[in-house]
């Protein structure tokens, strides 16, 4: 039955196993087990992220694409629900029509992206994909009457998943069943089964084919397979995955604006994320995602004390303030690109068949 | 080089592109104002251009952090320029140019001694594997931008024109800012120098050599490795003259420069072919003059303008206007 669910695709590595069991429990149980707003705000960060990073693993690590636009269709799914919600008022039908909206013009833009991406080299594709995201950027800052320009949207959600709605008068197990509960493990819930679908695809013989283009994709072409198509269907999952995962976070946050979903920023995290994970594993999008966002969300606190202490030194000081941690990623980037290019995943891997 | 192989097609684009819009500007004038302003844009994008084609031609590395180059060649400007206040704020040009002169020069230095850390520490590792040295040299460049911001502080720092070189000439009716002629003039001397160094001397035909087929020169003997290296570090100082030049036409300078700057580089790199000069001199002034035709006449399009021009040019040249045979 695990066997079913999982796609015949074990975690292959003890210590693995443990930490995916250690995310899905903590993350299972983050309303019961730590209360306060921040750590169930940093809990929803990271389901969204997981299905965020997992579809961007779709294109790099399994297909071997470069795409820098994957923002874009984070974005779009994000602005969809956005909105309609605004638009047409809070309810599932609005959730529901932005995000079917949201999910046609992904499709259209992917299809757009890679059916012209395959006239040109590979390398030009990364670089165009650049563009094409820094244009979205611009684009949706320039729409105010649709986007809010750059105050972005604040809108409500369905009475069920507001925080005024109460289930019960009296806390269940010390915990609220409010609408914020509801709306985490909606959350939750949309991971858990975006993530073992996108583990289902990375697992068939349609995923087979990607990895046998980004092994050798002159190889794949001779064998018969049609690369374009292929690629071409990769780039889409993903962007659809990636709406999917937009329209999460516009959900929780009941907010969205130019920097909540389209920022290069972002798009940073999530490459950082899939090199620390392992690229070419979706359960590396599982275990970076976690430490990942939880360290951003208190490496700030780290660096605060750690500047504080060297407050004698003001070089020191400045390179440890709390606003510069983005300069630590960036380090810790280039060193797991240098030192661990398969990642917390691979190596634990590769640690085991060692043995 | 035969005049009679000379492909024209592409050299004929920046005049066909200037006569096309003439008659939706309308006013002559508007018009030689725009496209002059446009050119010097374009020449400016091409110094910075220029160095990242040479290192992609030759090393087959796409840096992806080039960006960072332009930035620090800008900042290191300001410092330079900010302590020489009475030579910028001299009426006399030639003054003027005795503080511009050494702070390209400064700011070239520290660019080029940059760049060759660069290449040691991130690009060394990953020659010859695209997705590695994208991912690297990304990180390369968000290292680089916090350090700016650790020496330079995170906000936004004035780089203001020297005196003599504010204000413009009137030619007719059009107005044509100083700033934009000298901008031409570097331009220009960059690439005639680049292609006098490439077609003319020695270390140029080796260069070129090189790029065609890299174990065949190291066979005659020649250490080639040695070569690209100088080559990375000649286009990381001319990133930083880039800079420096682009910091003066922005008339201020801001950390995440190089990544802006960067989304432009790209464009006229593919416009042009990877690897070509005399393509991305073309890429340059095409992207330089749409964006301020499409900033006269439709202001909100001009980015997208530079995409549509690249994905035009793409379906005509899908390798670029002039494709290196590799």
């Amino acid at each position: 039955m695990l066997q079913r669910i999982l796609s015949n695709d074990q975690p292959r590595s003890r210590v693995l196993a443990v930490l995916l069991l250690a995310v899905f429990v903590a993350l299972a149980l983050t309303p019961f087990i730590v209360p306060g707003v921040k750590a169930l705000n940093v809990a929803a960060k990271i389901l969204v992220f997981i299905v965020l990073v997992a579809s961007f693993d779709l294109l790099l690590g399994y297909t071997g694409i470069v795409s820098f636009a994957h923002t874009m269709f984070f974005g779009i799914g994000a602005y969809g629900v956005a909105i309609a919600s605004t638009r047409m008022g809070p309810g599932w039908s609005s959730i529901l029509t932005g995000l079917v909206v949201a999910l046609a013009l992904s499709f259209v833009l992917a299809l757009l992206v890679g059916l012209f991406s395959l006239r040109v080299r590979a390398i030009f594709f990364s670089m165009i994909t650049l563009a094409v995201a820094a244009a979205f950027q611009t684009l949706a800052s320039q729409l105010s009457d649709l986007t809010g320009g750059e105050d972005g949207l604040t809108f409500k959600m369905p009475e069920i998943l507001s925080p005024s709605w109460q289930l019960f008068e009296e806390p269940v197990l010390g915990v609220a069943i409010d609408g914020r509960f509801v709306a985490y493990y909606l959350l939750f819930v949309a991971a858990l089964v975006l993530f073992l679908a996108m583990l289902r695809i990375v697992n068939s013989p349609f995923g087979r084919v990607l990895q046998a283009i980004r092994e050798n994709e002159f190889r794949a072409e001779a064998i018969g397979y049609r690369v374009v198509y292929f690629r071409t269907m990769s780039s889409i999952l993903s962007a659809l995955f990636a709406t999917l995962a937009g329209a999460m976070l516009a959900i929780w946050l009941r907010y969205n604006g130019p920097d909540t979903s389209l920022s290069f920023e972002i798009m940073l995290d999530v490459l950082l994320i899939v090199v620390i994970g392992g690229m070419g594993t979706i359960y590396g999008a599982a275990i970076g995602s976690g430490i990942f966002v939880v360290a951003q969300s208190y490496l700030q606190d780290l660096l605060k004390h750690g500047s504080d202490a060297a407050s004698g030194l003001p070089w020191l000081a400045a390179l440890l303030s709390p606003d510069r941690w983005l300069l630590w990623l960036g380090l810790l980037f280039v060193l797991s690109v240098y030192y661990f290019p398969t990642g917390i995943v691979g190596r634990l891997r590769a640690a085991r068949s060692a043995a | 080089m035969n005049f009679k192989d000379l492909d024209w097609k592409p050299l004929a684009l920046v005049p066909l592109l200037a006569l096309l819009v003439l008659p939706f500007i309308g006013s002559g004038a508007t018009w030689l104002t725009l496209t002059v302003a446009g050119l010097a844009m374009g020449m400016i994008i091409f110094i910075i251009a220029s160095g990242l084609t040479l290192v992609f031609g030759l090393m087959d590395v796409l840096n992806f952090g080039h960006g960072v180059f332009i930035a620090l060649g800008a900042f290191v400007a300001t410092s330079v320029l900010g302590s020489m206040g009475d030579y910028t704020g001299s009426e006399s040009l030639l003054k003027n140019l005795l503080a511009v002169l050494p702070a390209m020069v400064v700011a070239m230095l520290v660019a080029g001694a940059l760049g060759l850390a660069f290449e040691r520490f991130i690009v060394r590792p990953v020659y010859g594997n695209h997705l590695k040295q994208i991912l690297i040299t990304m990180g390369g460049m968000i290292i680089g931008e916090e350090l700016i911001k650790v020496i330079w502080g995170p906000l936004q720092i004035p780089l203001p024109l020297p005196q003599a070189m504010r204000g413009s000439i009137f030619v007719g009716d059009a107005n044509i800012e100083k700033y934009r002629i000298m901008a031409v003039i570097v331009g220009l001397v960059v690439f005639a120098v680049l292609w006098l160094v490439l077609t003319r001397t020695k270390i140029g035909l080796l260069i070129r050599a090189g790029v065609q087929d890299r174990e065949m020169v190291e066979s005659l003997g020649y250490r080639i490795k040695v070569l690209f290296i100088g080559v990375f570090v000649v286009g990381s100082a001319l990133a930083g003259l880039g800079g420096v030049m682009w910091g003066l036409y922005q008339q201020n300078v801001i950390p995440q420069m190089g990544a802006q700057v960067n989304v432009l580089i790209f464009i006229v790199l593919i416009i042009g072919g990877l690897g070509s000069t005399t393509g991305a001199l073309i890429g340059a002034l095409l992207v330089g003059l749409m964006a301020n035709y499409t900033g006269f006449l439709v202001p909100k399009a001009a980015l997208f303008s530079n995409i549509a021009l690249m994905m035009a040019i793409l379906l005509w040249r899908p390798q670029g206007v002039y494709a290196l045979g590799k």
